[in-house]
């Protein structure tokens, strides 16, 4: 260590100029399966649970143990959650990746490292810490085995010593990791109690990053998008799921089977949903459709290849209008691509998806609360509109932890759509599948086993006529391809509605949507209150667009349209939609992988505000 | 009908156990090309379900795509059909099966539609073990797109434009036993009388019955050299057993010379008989049934019958613990979970 950075280490623990409370953002790098999350998520937690704001990003390859894993845990007094381009604390645990790790730091970054990746660390504008892992852990634990397992939660202790986390926290968020499993919680707790001692006798305490006890994460819950959505599914009605395990979707089938094994039991013990493995997406979308037909609320979850996959299935669903959920957590592609890397690549595949006049309602969450939300709205949607309904989430928001408010129980009541009955259909007399008879587009369907002798029909992926029948009469082909258009035209309204942030007398405009939220919030304030940048905000929460985005796009100078994808995807449709507006449109757009982040947003937006 | 009647009442038409016309059991008038194969089949499934007395509103018809497939229409008007895409009718009935397990589910593909696109999900369909009726209406060609060669075409047979078949052929029947089946039966649909004791008997079945028909396609692989041909296959066929289907709701009462007949007992009450021929065989011994299938393959024999039977394999829906109501009549009671449960669940994120 040199003699400046041994210096700053040592400083004493004075007013500090540039003291951050309660921002710091701490990355970890580790190798794959090397048991690093539990440490993560405890002081992750450690820091929650004392009302820090906190939130986390897994950067995790397409592996299962040895390649590296950076996690970064960013702690920030107003909530900002998007990624940052900046480390505060880095914790240097993996060999592979330490020499790299070290030098992409910014000067004056904190840097916890093992003694055997010392001789790596050949800058002197870092404050570094060498702390001997292998020696601590030695005193904690006898066995090799579990000696593997137990030392990152040796840097959970140093890094509690160091920006000031309770212990009483870390102990507490140790145990609540581990729950059931005592003596695993008594181990990890004494490795991260030797870290903390460790650091207390030897590490001199620093100033500048320090974590406080807050009120702001108070009431508010941590969890990850894909269980967020399973929870919607549980709460809105679901009966039947089927799914193909696909990075990064699984999760969201895994938990919903979970949830539902414990909470949707009769009081006999028996089940009342399915749950089924598939042998592809082919067949989960083929399940979905065939229970949904059958009258079982359905969704499948996927990824980018499985929705190329669902392709054909997508055009039967809209045309012979079986309802249908397809949640989309997506990765990045073309191809088998980046299956562990974030971005908002399937929107317009997802939207027109299928051959011929195909167009999809699509649900856009853009936090914790509205993939809850959107996944109950989407089982919601898909049936009053017999189609299918994709709800676009990403590994950004589905496989991260995020902080949310709390959420809500359902208030409204499930709505099944047009479905007549046995009973309607005494009433009614007559009954044409295809007819339109409410004027928006949308028919009246029945489900097999409706006990009525002008119950049936025959649901077909061919030209058909109001009453079903085969056609390929030219004109009841069109009436009927045009009555769905009547139908998406009737979805602009009543899909979850944009959130519009007018700003009076701002120039610039910004459309963004899903993950990209987080950035654009704390962009927008980091550009008014550093740049004197003020602009106005559109957060689109669906398509197809209605007309409070065409308002907004006629209510600004230059609209900016932000997405994480190479070909501008969003702003595609809305150039399609709204032709004659755009020339106000220009794209911008993240597409590396990375979660984007405000940084990056600042300095691209920056330019188009003349500076 | 009561004899007490004074009169000869007005000739009533003839109903089912459910007071049903046969009419009530018959769908849109078929577009198929005179002496096709299938009609004959769609005639056989009409009979079955009308002596079965199956109420027909009960009653989900899928299919995929091709001839076959198309047939759906042609019978039971009175039932919801579902004419899917080509080769993934198997996933769409399983999702209707656990959607609503009381529905009598009847699958009819072709040979394009099951042993080529689909090959993979009639696998897993059987390896699950839906409850469905499944029926190849098997011509060893695509009729719909004008008679290439299928996956079902046996080697060495000539297709009308001259291609010689170089391929092995995808056996359904050994398939499906290998898959795990409890009911594999192989008919030919001018043998209209098997053909409808199977589908009864494969109604009563529990779990997936596969019955593979062939079922000749007059236009496009009908000629000399067609080993799915009306002539090649009246004059190959073998039947392994006279067969009977007696439903639960009848009275059994067979009257056998001892050893020349075996009666079998399905779970909901029914019974087959399976009346010796020439061939001395056992239904039930599945290794046996994968030897004639393979034997029959080698040397071009049709035997005909039901190859394999076990009604003891649970079904997919028992498997799931599933309630007895169908899924998609549980009222928002029964599947949004209480404020308690949510409560509980929100404290996990605490």
């Amino acid at each position: 260590m040199s003699q400046a950075v041994a210096d700053a280490a040592k400083k004493p623990a004075t007013s500090d100029p540039w003291q951050q409370v309660n921002d710091v953002v701490i990355r970890i790098a580790t190798p794959n399966g090397s048991g690093s999350q539990s440490a993560n998520n405890a002081l992750m937690r450690s820091i929650f649970t004392m009302g820090v704001p906190v939130s986390s990003k897994n950067l995790f390859p397409s592996n299962i143990q040895g390649l590296p894993t950076w996690f970064t845990i960013r702690a920030n007094e107003h909530g900002w959650q998007s990624a940052r381009n900046r480390t505060d604390l880095c914790i240097a645990m993996n060999p592979q990746t330490a020499a790299e790790d070290i030098a992409e730091l910014q000067p004056g970054t904190m840097l916890i490292c093992r003694e055997s990746l010392k001789a790596l660390v050949k800058r002197d504008d870092l404050v570094v810490y060498v702390v001997p892992f292998n020696k601590i852990v030695n005193t904690v634990c006898d066995e090799t085995r579990l000696r593997k397992m137990v030392i990152n939660m040796i840097y959970v202790g140093v890094v509690a010593h160091l920006l000031g986390i309770e212990f009483d926290e870390v102990e507490k968020a140790i145990h609540w990791q581990f729950a059931k499993k005592v003596k695993a919680a008594q181990l990890n707790t004494q490795a991260a109690r030797a870290g903390y001692d460790y650091a207390v006798a030897n590490l001199e305490a620093q100033t500048r990053f320090v974590l406080k006890r807050s009120k702001a994460a108070e009431g508010k819950i941590l969890l990850e998008g894909n269980q967020a959505t399973a929870l919607g599914m549980v709460f809105g009605g679901l009966t039947f799921a089927s799914w193909y395990p696909i990075t990064p979707s699984s999760s969201v089938c895994e938990y919903l089977t979970g949830y539902m094994d414990k909470f949707r039991r009769d009081p006999d013990g028996k089940n009342t949903y399915v749950i089924l493995q598939a042998e592809d997406e082919l067949a989960a979308i083929g399940m979905v459709l065939g229970a949904s037909w059958a009258g079982a609320r359905s969704f499948t979850a996927t990824s980018g290849p499985g929705i190329s996959l669902m392709a054909e299935m997508a055009g039967l669903s809209y045309f012979a209008e079986v309802p249908a959920v397809v949640v989309d957590v997506q990765r990045m592609g073309p191809s088998t691509g980046l299956p562990t890397r974030t971005c908002q690549g399937d929107i317009s595949k997802a939207y027109y998806l299928s051959h011929g006049d195909c167009k999809h309602i699509l649900l856009m969450p853009g936090n914790m609360k509205e993939c809850y939300e959107f996944a109950m709205e989407s089982l919601e949607l898909a049936e009053q509109f017999q189609t299918i309904v994709f709800l676009m989430t990403d590994l950004d928001l589905g496989m991260n932890k995020w902080l949310s408010d709390n959420f809500e129980y359902p208030s409204k009541p499930i709505s099944r759509g047009k479905v007549l009955s046995a009973h309607d259909l005494s009433q009614n007399g007559t009954f044409a599948r295809y007819k339109d008879v409410d004027g928006d587009g949308i028919p009246y369907r029945t489900v097999p086993g409706t006990d009525h002798p002008g119950a049936a029909f025959f649901t077909r992926g061919t030209g058909h006529t109001e009453t079903a029948a085969y056609s390929e009469k030219a004109e009841a082909w069109q009436k009927n391809i045009d009555r769905l258009a009547r139908k998406f035209d009737t979805a602009r309204e009543k899909v979850p509605q944009p959130i519009v942030k007018n700003e009076s007398g701002a120039e610039i405009g910004i459309i963004a949507y899903g993950s990209t939220d987080a950035a654009v919030v704390e962009t927008r304030h980091i550009l008014e209150h550093e740049h004197g940048v003020k602009t106005a905000y559109l957060r689109l929460r669906a398509l197809p667009v209605g007309k409070t985005v065409q308002e907004f796009c006629g209510s600004y100078k230059k609209i900016l349209i932000v997405e994480q994808n190479r070909d501008a995807q969003v702003a595609g449709i809305l150039k399609s939609e709204y032709p004659e507006l755009a020339p106000r449109f220009t794209s911008i757009l993240h597409y590396n992988g990375l979660p984007i982040d405000a940084d990056t947003l600042v300095a691209k937006i920056l330019p188009q505000a003349g500076k | 009908m009561s004899s007490t009647v004074a009169a000869p009442p007005a000739k009533a038409p003839k109903t089912n156990r459910l007071g049903l016309t046969m009419k009530e059991y018959q769908g849109a008038e078929s577009t198929l090309c005179a002496g096709c194969g299938h009609d004959a089949i769609t005639s056989s499934i009409i009979k079955a379900f009308y002596d079965l007395g199956v109420p027909p509103h009960m009653v989900a018809k899928l299919s995929g795509i091709g001839c076959s497939s198309k047939t759906t229409n042609y019978f039971l008007n009175g039932s919801h059909g579902f004419n899917t895409v080509h080769g993934r009718m198997a996933t769409i009935a399983t999702g209707a099966n656990m959607a609503n397990r009381h529905l009598v589910n009847i699958g009819v593909s072709g040979d394009g539609d099951t042993a080529s696109i689909g090959l993979g999900h009639f696998c897993h369909m059987v390896r699950r073990n839906v409850h469905v009726v499944y029926l190849i209406e098997n011509n060893g060609c695509y009729g719909l797109t004008k008679g290439q060669a299928s996956a079902t075409a046996d080697k060495g047979t000539v297709m009308k434009s001259g291609i010689t078949i170089q391929s092995q052929p995808v056996d359904l029947c050994a398939l499906a036993i290998e898959m795990g089946c409890g009911f594999v039966a192989r008919s030919f649909s001018g043998d209209t009388q098997q053909v409808r004791t199977l589908i009864k008997a494969a109604v009563a079945h529990t779990g997936t019955a596969v019955i593979d028909i062939v079922s000749p396609c007059v236009t496009f692989n009908n000629h000399e050299g067609s080993t799915k041909s009306q002539v090649y296959a009246r004059d190959h066929e073998e039947p392994l057993h006279e067969m009977d289907f007696i439903p639960h709701y009848e009275n059994i009462s067979v009257d056998y010379e001892p050893g020349t007949a075996k009666v079998v007992k399905m779970h909901d009450g029914s019974h087959i008989t399976l009346k010796k021929l020439e061939v001395d065989y056992d239904s039930h011994d599945r290794l046996r049934a994968l030897e004639l299938l393979s034997h029959a393959r080698n040397e071009n024999l049709f035997y005909t019958g039901l190859v394999y039977f076990n009604p003891d394999i649970k079904p997919l829906d028992e498997h799931m613990n599933l309630i007895d109501e169908p899924l998609a009549q549980l009222p928002e009671s029964r599947v949004r979970p209480s404020q308690e449960a949510f409560a509980s669940i929100m404290k996990t994120f605490a």
